[in-house]
């Protein structure tokens, strides 16, 4: 077993020095041992690696079908550089640093990645990353009804559904009300005439699940009217570099999903949350904060900070039970965007609409296929003359990852049964949109 | 003030050469025009530019700033740090695992379907236990898994009830979890042998109480021998049994945790299915749950049919798609972990495992063994994976628990974890794994014995100047607390 380094000379060594005369010796005070188990015993790398190979090649994956998925996840081409970083092990293989001296590697990098985001944003603080984005909106909700002592919260009908659906089971247990609208694909919602004085919080999401771009101005002034915040999920991070950002509409306290820019679509999982907001707020933010400080020398170092927020000091009256953030995908995020800069970052955003604009453009053309929104990033709703499912199912068995159909979310809405949710990203060549063109016009 | 020097590394944002990209893209086709709505960002975001060896470079030296299992002996108690096999990395980076979309027809993902089951089978063979929810993110994510899940089904009888029990010497996750369901938390007291009182928790149970929550073996390290009639107890008022499943790879292949009648427990795959901790996440807590809690159990599940595998995303019973404990996390769980934990036990098998927590068990208890008329242990053993010692050693020495953490990363090792458990004084928890050889051991005795014989012998101001071999000595973590700087900024915007 290659994991393990004791020979039996000394496990017979060290069971003479602990004075007993078996390791079963050492379990005599569990009541009830297991029956034998039936699982296979050991193998090696090429056994398991042939079994593992074996499941993965029952995947249609995106390394060799044009992929058009969007919805939260996207396919991006991840810099050489950002794998062979993450994979050091002093990077892989250390935890969170509760011992600042020798984690320092981390701390910058979570300090730069805190940066990062409120950039990006165009926020003033950010967190040391959650779960993901689902969680994050969740957590910001939470904070809102906190900040504001209020229980009501508003979600657009254009917020992610998952993300919906994560928020709506944290609220049920501290009391959030949840007022929430009906899925929106036309982006016609009245946000404004619904808030109250009692609101705690509206959120929303830009670009939205169905593809609509807003200005979220006027609802963020609304929101502080009557004392309310505003908060936008934001589910492609690449978006940030050609869109308006939510800090500068007003937004209070911005989440997302990094996973755009943290590596392989892997499924879904493990993603990476993004949580920004404002100074003010700081001392009611959940999840991992690093500060900068100074070590007894006078040199500049980081530090975990706040720390009088969390479950290990606060216990049951802690911000959040939320005890590690995803450091490694962080880190993924954080090298992406450092080899992307200022420059890379904008184009790559450019890359991704001029993409889903040709997109777009050429889906329109495909009879009885309709583009719903008018303004978007790299994602958009469409219409088709027959059920979504059907044809993305189709589609899949060309071998063509060609969209979601929103009734995967919303079964119980027969008018969404014909919409197909479609993204485009630079990994997407012209060829690739040949494919699903000629598809479609084959099957519709 | 520039506090840097040549040794330091600077921030990304300081080695700003405004233009350079480390990726070069191809520019951008022209568009007659946009579909932005003429929300097109205005000025620029911020970001430096640095070309791909900067960056490299940049990473390179952060990472020889950091401590990880790679590096050495990091016996940080209650976090599991084992070897993080390589195998994982590779198979999560098969295109067919790596490259696949979460929304993709579920006929075109079997194979990543059949993946999941099969790790639920492996978790429901290892506990005994008939159902497993996979999606929690993380071992916190999972206690509240568990603990909503069982709220749901206490509903479902009419009444969720009021209280949640958690032992003192739990992790602090868990307290925050039942508050987070609902919960008032009430703390039962340990006795002198470091166990829960059985007479305290009888006099906490009643028809008010929703659950226990407990960790075993707990965080002194020791097994809770009285376990049968705790959850007996438990049982008998009505309420659920939870483990805290932290410490589950003192038990793997052993004992099976549906025996000593738990109801659900969280499995930390990053902890004893040797997932990479990478700094703090992603992990994942897969919650195992009893029959009676099952059909509770947040979406989605796996479906194993005879036309292959489905995916149970949503339901019809409310529009929010919600069974009675909802959706936890986005899209489907930590897939990613998922894969490296499964390659991690098809190479241990059932065999492996079981010789694996026996291992880590002789460890600690060679450990303990030799250790304990150095330091000072609390509590009579045998340990379970981790040894637990208190701060009585050091009376009078004016050295600390701290110092002495600080004083073993002179000497090349991560300082165990200090200051937890809360039930004894200056707690060092030291967890050794079974993936470190006797000779490490050996070697980590003998400078645990130098310097406690350094303690005693009065040398206690080399003790408070240490780190001294480290890239930063002791932070002031009060300044940062005080006044937070969270982020850079601009010399020229402040």
């Amino acid at each position: 077993m290659r994991f393990l380094p004791l020979t039996e000379s000394d496990r017979a060594a060290m069971l003479a020095a602990v004075g007993v005369p078996s390791v079963e010796s050492l379990f005599a005070e569990v009541p009830v041992n297991a029956p034998p188990l039936a699982l296979p015993d050991h193998q090696g790398e090429l056994e398991v690696s042939r079994a593992l190979t074996a499941m993965a090649a029952r995947n249609l994956n995106a390394a060799t079908a044009p992929c058009f998925l969007g919805c939260g996840v996207y396919r991006r081409h991840t810099p050489a550089a950002v794998d062979a970083m993450i994979q050091r092990g002093e990077f892989l293989t250390a935890y969170t640093p509760y011992q600042p001296e020798i984690s320092q590697g981390t701390l910058q990098y979570l300090f730069e990645f805190q940066t990062q985001v409120a950039l990006i944003t165009g926020m003033e603080v950010a967190n040391a990353s959650m779960y993901d984005g689902a969680t994050a909106c969740a957590e910001a909700v939470a904070m809102a009804c906190r900040i504001t002592g209020r229980k009501r919260v508003m979600l657009s009908g254009n917020l992610h559904p998952h993300y919906r659906a994560v928020t709506a089971t944290t609220a049920r247990y501290f009391g959030g009300e949840l007022d929430k609208l009906p899925p929106d694909p036309i982006g016609i919602e009245d946000l404004i005439g619904r808030i109250h004085g009692d609101t705690a919080c509206v959120v929303v999401q830009n670009p939205g699940f169905f593809g609509h771009l807003k200005d979220y101005s006027a609802l963020a002034t609304a929101c502080h009217e009557v004392g309310a915040l505003l908060v936008v999920a934001v589910t492609d991070p690449v978006s940030l570099g050609l869109v308006v950002p939510p800090g500068d509409m007003g937004a209070d306290i911005v989440v997302g999903e990094g996973q755009g820019l943290a590596g392989p679509m892997s499924f879904g999982g493990p993603g990476l949350g993004l949580f920004a907001t404002r100074e003010r707020f700081v001392r009611q933010i959940p999840g991992r904060l690093v500060g900068e400080t100074v070590d007894v020398d006078g040199r500049r170092g980081w530090v975990l900070t706040l720390a009088t927020r969390e479950q290990h000091i606060r216990r049951e009256k802690a911000t959040s039970n939320i005890c590690t953030n995803s450091g490694l995908m962080a880190l993924t995020f954080t090298i992406h965007l450092a080899l992307l800069g200022e420059t890379g970052f904008a184009r790559l955003a450019q890359i991704n609409h001029v993409a889903a604009v040709t997109l777009a453009r050429r889906l329109a053309q495909v009879r009885g296929v309709r583009v719903v929104p008018s303004t978007y990033f790299n994602e958009f709703a469409v219409t088709l003359p027959k059920s979504a499912k059907v044809v993305a199912d189709g589609l899949a068995a060309r071998g063509i990852l060609g969209g979601v159909p929103a009734s995967r979310f919303y079964p119980q809405f027969p008018e969404l049964e014909d919409v197909l949710l479609v993204a485009a990203t630079e990994t997407n060549t012209a060829v690739d949109m040949d494919m699903l063109v000629h598809a479609l016009e084959d099957m519709l | 003030m520039d506090t840097t020097t040549l040794q330091d590394e600077p921030l990304l944002f300081e080695k700003d050469r405004p233009g350079l990209s480390g990726v070069d893209l191809p520019e951008p086709s022209p568009l007659l025009e946009d579909r932005l709505g003429g929300l097109r960002r205005r000025g620029p975001v911020g970001l430096p530019g640095l070309s791909e060896p900067d960056v490299i470079r940049h990473y390179t030296r952060l990472s020889q700033k950091n401590y990880g299992i790679d590096t050495g002996f990091y016996p940080l108690g209650s976090c599991t740090m084992k070897h993080n096999p390589r195998l994982g990395e590779a198979m999560a980076r098969l295109p067919g695992f790596a490259e696949i979309h979460p929304f993709q027809p579920v006929g075109s993902v079997q194979g990543a379907l059949e993946l999941m089951n099969t790790l639920a089978e492996w978790l429901k063979t290892l506990t005994g236990l008939p159902a497993v929810a996979l999606s929690p993110a993380a071992g916190a994510h999972g206690e509240w898994c568990g603990i909503m899940t069982i709220r749901a089904a206490l509903e479902k009888q009419g009444d969720p009830r009021r209280r949640v029990l958690v032992p003192d010497s739990a992790h602090g996750t868990n307290p925050a979890t039942a508050a987070r369901c609902g919960y008032a938390v009430e703390s039962v007291p340990g006795n002198d042998q470091g166990r829960v009182s059985l007479a305290s928790l009888k006099a906490r149970l009643g028809g008010d109480v929703a659950a226990l929550m407990l960790t075993n073996p707990n965080t002194c390290g020791l097994f809770e021998d009285e376990i049968l009639e705790i959850a007996a107890a438990v049982h008998a008022v009505g309420a659920y049994f939870y483990l805290d499943g932290a410490n589950f790879n003192a038990l793997v292949g052993r004992v099976r945790v549906a025996d000593l009648g738990v109801d659900a427990m969280h499995i930390n795959l990053h902890k004893t299915f040797a997932t990479p901790h990478g700094g703090g996440g992603p992990g994942a807590g897969p919650t195992v749950l009893s029959q009676a809690l099952a059909p509770f159990a947040p979406l989605p599940f796996v479906v194993s049919g005879a036309k292959g595998f489905t995916l149970v995303e949503s339901t019809h019973r409310s529009p929010d798609e919600s069974v009675p404990s909802g959706r936890l996390k986005g899209f489907h769980g930590q897939f990613g972990v998922f894969v490296r934990a499964l390659a991690y036990m098809m190479s241990m098998g059932g065999d492996g495992l079981r010789q694996a927590s026996g291992d880590a068990v002789l460890n600690a208890n060679y450990l303990l063994a030799s250790l304990k008329d150095d330091l000072s242990a609390p509590f009579a053993g045998p340990c379970m994976h981790e040894v637990l010692f208190d701060d009585s050693f050091l009376k009078g020495t004016g050295v600390t628990t701290l110092d002495m953490a600080k004083a073993m990363i002179d000497e090349g090792y991560h300082p165990m974890t200090v200051y937890f458990p809360l039930v004894v004084h200056g707690a060092m928890l030291i967890e050794p794994t079974e993936t470190e050889s006797k000779d490490t051991l050996d070697r980590f005795i003998a400078t645990m014995k130098t310097l406690a014989a350094r303690a005693k012998a009065g040398d206690s101001e080399s003790f408070r100047l240490a780190p001294r071999h480290a890239p930063r000595r002791r932070l002031d973590e009060t300044r940062a607390a005080r006044t937070p700087v969270l982020r850079w900024k601009s010399p020229v915007a402040t």
